[in-house]
């Protein structure tokens, strides 16, 4: 077992070696440019762009021309939203999103706003799911987009995405998601789903980082976007750049190795996963953030009460973690996922999110578990509020000095 | 974001972990900060006749910051008068932790749940509370 112990696969993923070695052929050896047609040095690299296409398409149920290289999701997300927003602004200019989405999505929405678009925040139920009523109730007929994230990043609940794209199409709207957590974890379809453009990573599924890549529905109804950035007019004019070709390999064999390992995968994960929440909480007032039953197979989002999320990722500095704590953060706020749950402050400041992932073992489960209750049990120790708690003061009867 | 050594070594090995009796009117008793901003220090000092603190523990909800600076404060406070005492700035636990700008008010806490218990022993012995006019960093 390595010792820092990395249990943040939801920030990234380690790459698979396997995409290592299907990657570096293609730095020094077949250096192509991929929109050179008329040598051979081209044509490998188009090739292997191509081949890498199809691998992307077939882990989402998509055709290979409906895949668009970018250089990762906040890119696929800005120029879905933006792009969408563009290019049917005479048709309507309403979107609608949620609050728990991930800063690529919110960002560029209130970047639409700027440009004269309106968009609807929709708060999302306590375990963290849309409410499929409320969204029914905020489609207009100037709705162009939904764009609803398929699988959260912080606390991991998955969104009715069948349901929310059966609404959007009933109103005559496109639906977008932000699939970056889901995709390669669990069965993601864009057909069966009805989505109509997809955002994914590689680093995300043990592939590299700085690529990654936008569905965008060609077929019933044929889906464009408009451009971006101003260029070559690459992947059909839609996302100008020399291709990253090495970046544009792993992340085909990356969505390869998924396909084939996923099933078991999620199995597995999910197994270690529940193993490690039952293990936390046995410990007295520990809670666990989001829907349990429509959750990602790898994540585990925490909150044990009267102990702060960055003090405890200090004494678990062994176990790579991450907080919904604001001290995590350059900002003093805590998470604003875990805070539009519904959750008071200090639950928010209190969190851990456990994100296991394809290198995970269940020997550093056990090991996550035994210093995570050790070191909840020592800060506990040191925390005034705890001690009240068990001395059966009433925490809200006094009045705290906000500062 | 990286701790200093002091940091860690105050967080790691915290000094004067405990509680003390606060009914005991030769006790002061500092409780300050919101579990809504992540941080409540509670500092408390055993005061003598003379005016001199022979002990002072502490217990803090916060980061790792706000819990070297409870530490390091009860350190300080051991030994001085609480005149002396009221004097401790902000800023003196900033340097002697190498705290950087984000973790200043982890300071300014502490130097507030010095001057809350400092007071409290005050008006429990008949004195006058001391306001404090400093206009923090």
């Amino acid at each position: 077992m390595n010792i820092p112990v990395y249990l943040d696969n939801n920030a990234t993923t380690p790459m698979d070696p396997r995409v290592l070695e299907a990657m570096l052929p293609y730095f020094v050896e077949k250096f192509g440019n991929a929109a050179s047609r008329n040598h051979p040095f081209g044509w490998v690299a188009e090739e292997a762009v191509d081949y890498a296409r199809e691998q992307v398409a077939k882990l989402i149920g998509a055709s290979e021309k409906e895949i668009i290289f970018t250089s990762g999701a906040t890119e696929s997300d800005n120029l879905a939203i933006k792009g969408v927003f563009e290019m049917y602004k005479e048709k309507g200019n309403h979107i609608i999103t949620t609050v728990t989405e991930h800063k690529a999505v919110l960002d560029a929405c209130k970047h639409v706003e700027k440009l004269g678009g309106k968009v609807t925040y929709l708060g999302v139920k306590e375990d963290g799911l849309v409410d499929l009523a409320e969204l029914e109730a905020a489609m207009t007929p100037d709705t162009i987009l939904v764009s609803i994230m398929y699988g959260n990043n912080e606390i991991g609940v998955i969104q009715p995405i069948r349901e929310i794209a059966a609404i959007a199409h009933k109103h005559g709207a496109l639906m977008m998601t932000d699939a970056v957590q889901a995709v390669g974890k669990i069965p993601v379809d864009v057909n069966a789903d009805g989505i109509d453009l997809l955002a994914l990573s590689a680093h995300k599924i043990y592939g590299p980082k700085g690529v990654g890549a936008l569905y965008v529905r060609r077929k019933g109804p044929r889906v464009k976007v408009t451009a971006q950035m101003d260029g070559g007019g690459h992947e059909r004019g839609m996302r100008s750049g020399t291709l990253n070709v090495p970046g544009i390999v792993g992340l085909g064999k990356a969505c390869e190795l998924c396909m084939q390992e996923m099933e078991s995968e999620a199995k597995r994960l999910s197994a270690l996963r529940d193993k490690l929440q039952a293990a936390l909480t046995v410990l007295e007032e520990s809670y666990v953030n989001g829907n349990q039953e429509h959750r990602l197979p790898h994540v585990a989002n925490i909150s044990f009460k009267y102990v702060e999320g960055e003090g405890l990722m200090m004494a678990m500095k062994d176990l790579a973690v991450s907080s919904g704590s604001a001290c995590t953060s350059a900002s003093l706020e805590p998470s604003y996922v875990l805070k539009s749950l519904g959750l008071s402050d200090d639950l928010a400041h209190s969190s851990i999110r456990f994100g296991l992932g394809r290198f995970t073992t269940e020997e550093e489960v056990d090991y996550a578990v035994e210093v995570t209750k050790k070191s909840v049990t020592h800060l506990r120790e040191l925390s005034p509020l705890w001690e009240m708690f068990k001395e059966g003061i009433d925490l809200d009867s006094i009045e705290w000095a906000e500062h | 974001m990286a701790y200093s050594d002091k940091v860690i070594d105050h967080y790691t090995n915290p000094r004067n972990v405990g509680t003390l009796d606060k009914a005991s009117h030769k006790v002061g008793t500092g409780l300050v900060g919101a579990p809504e901003c992540g941080d409540v220090m509670r500092l408390q000092i055993q005061v003598d006749d003379n005016n001199v603190i022979t002990d002072a523990k502490f217990k803090t909800f916060g980061c790792g910051s706000a819990i070297a600076s409870s530490s390091l404060a009860t350190e300080w406070l051991k030994g001085k008068s609480i005149d002396d005492a009221m004097k401790i700035d902000n800023m003196d636990i900033v340097e002697e932790l190498a705290l950087p700008p984000v973790k200043i008010h982890c300071s300014v806490l502490a130097e507030d749940a010095i001057k809350a218990a400092i007071n409290d022993y005050r008006v429990k012995n008949g004195m006058e509370p001391i306001a404090s006019e400093k206009v923090h960093h």
